[in-house]
């Protein structure tokens, strides 16, 4: 039973016609909206076709399609970096090792407590002084590596405490050592639990990479600051922009929601669900 | 290091309260509108989940650059002008309400329905429900991830330094335009983000440690 039939019950005559009228002033009320927002548009001339026109060439979409392109080496730059480094966070974290455990807490609680685009300032600002100064790719991608390892490395330790602790005791009791009961019995099964939610991070990754604006990496931001440098289709251009972070994030997202549950159902015990497992501080970004 | 502290420390400090200014104004601006939000998307009226559901769909997935860009630039062209600072609270509030939106909606869908169906049964009415079952336990779920959800916003005002806004980020990137300090400077904005979000985190964590509901 869902919580909408527990909290609702079935209506009757009067609540019906009670949730009828709020119904019609709801739609009215957003149709009002929406009508707003087009006079505006309609009003300002930003509707006018010229103003759309260059966003239709063939020649912009292909521009477009290679930003995108470049969004996504970013985001696969970006995510080489921080799984990696996550990993070996997350085992420094769960290590029963001071010397270990406490510097990857450490790392991981910084890289979580500050904002990405401080550290791609100091990639571009900083470091460049002390005579470190990488291509404008990797100072977009480090820093966004690094903060997506400390978020990573939180969703492979959630997905190791979410084993029951038998695994572990299991392993030791057929006498295997630490490292190995975590290679062979409790990572490859907290991997299982844990890859919806690293498909689901992703959506953090690909956003970050809009920051590609800042440091002048031509993915699709950037891209999109060119084109209207050149037609200055600024509100037309940013639209299309936005809309397709939209659609290639909602995309990720679904596709962490269907592992999810085939995963879930070929689970001992099926039914529990990781999609949400620790939802990055970055993630507002 | 000494000269931050001396000769910049009011333009540090400002920063600091622009910084200050920017979250807090879009926290409580999320949390009314998350409120809002989680409360059409549970209503019985077919319109307002639609709305609820596209609303949050659309900006949990926009990078927040993006949509900066889109307010602060982009609304002049419709006759829109919010100015700067108003600009970037707006488009931090419209994210941060589809993250509040969703962060409320789990803490009342923790609830069960049993429980409410065994308040339906004594006879509480709807707003009984509420103010009994609901609110008492949704507030205590949702603390740990409303405090994540306030270190998400404040980690998210630095995106101010983007359109020119002299953020805590903009002041360290200014005063390192002007003195070449080198890391140093950065590293003084990374301690007070780090401050602040560790701060909020380890308050959480007593909160809900104290407050916490037994299942």
């Amino acid at each position: 039973m869902s919580m909408q039939h527990a909290l609702f019950d079935t209506v009757g005559p009067r609540a019906r016609r009670r949730v009828a009228v709020v119904t019609v002033i709801s739609l009215v009320a957003i149709a009002g909206l929406l009508g707003l927002a087009y006079y505006q548009f309609y009003a300002s001339g930003q509707l006018a076709p010229s103003k759309w026109r260059e966003l239709l060439q063939p020649a912009t979409m292909r521009y477009l399609a290679r930003a995108l392109g470049n969004t996504g080496l970013a985001a696969l730059g970006a995510a080489a970096i921080g799984l990696p480094l996550g990993l070996l966070l997350a085992v420094g974290r769960l290590s029963h090792r001071a010397w270990f455990r406490w510097p990857a807490t450490a790392v991981i609680e910084a890289f979580r407590a500050v904002p990405v685009l401080l550290i791609i300032y100091i990639f571009m600002f900083a470091l460049p002084q002390y005579g470190i100064n990488p291509d404008v790719y990797w100072k977009l991608v480090i820093p966004i590596g690094l903060c997506a390892a400390a978020t990573l490395a939180e969703v492979f330790r959630a997905g190791v405490l979410a084993l029951p602790r038998g695994q572990g005791e299991a392993a030791a009791a057929v006498g295997m050592t630490g490292p190995q009961a975590f290679r062979l019995v409790i990572f490859p099964q907290a991997l299982r639990v844990v890859i919806p939610a690293l498909v689901a991070q992703a959506v953090i990754v690909v956003k970050d990479t809009a920051f590609g604006y800042v440091v002048s990496y031509s993915e699709l931001m950037q891209s999109g600051r060119v084109l209207v440098a050149n037609t200055g289709d600024l509100i037309q251009t940013y639209l299309v922009i936005t809309v397709i972070y939209v659609i290639v994030n909602i995309i990720i997202s679904r596709l962490a929601q269907r592992l999810d549950s085939v995963l879930a159902r070929k689970r001992a015990g099926g039914g529990r669900r990781f999609t949400a497992l620790i939802p990055g501080r970055s993630a507002i970004q | 290091m000494q000269i931050i502290l001396t000769e910049y420390l009011g333009t540090l400090l400002r920063g600091l309260g622009t910084t200050a200014v920017l979250t807090v104004v879009a926290f409580v601006a999320s949390v009314a509108g998350g409120l809002l939000m989680a409360t059409f998307r549970i209503s019985p009226i077919p319109p307002l989940r639609v709305a609820g559901a596209v609303y949050v769909e659309i900006f949990r997935n926009v990078p927040l650059v993006s949509l900066l860009i889109v307010v602060v630039y982009g609304l002049p062209e419709i006759n829109l002008n919010p100015g700067f600072v108003p600009g970037v609270i707006i488009a931090m509030t419209l994210v941060g309400t589809a993250f509040a939106c969703e962060t409320f909606r789990t803490g009342i869908n923790a609830i069960g329905a049993g429980q409410i169906e065994a308040a339906r049964s004594i006879g509480l009415t709807f707003g009984g429900i509420v103010r009994e079952l609901i609110l008492p336990q949704a507030t205590r779920t949702v603390i740990g991830p409303t405090v994540t959800l306030f270190i998400g916003i404040m980690l998210s005002s630095s995106l101010a330094t983007v359109v020119g806004v002299r953020d805590l980020t903009g002041t360290v990137s200014y005063i390192n335009n002007r003195e070449a300090l080198g890391i140093t400077t950065f590293l003084v904005a990374a301690v007070l983000y780090a401050a602040i979000s560790l701060g909020a985190a380890a308050f959480g964590a007593r909160m809900e440690t104290r407050l916490r509901v037994l299942r």
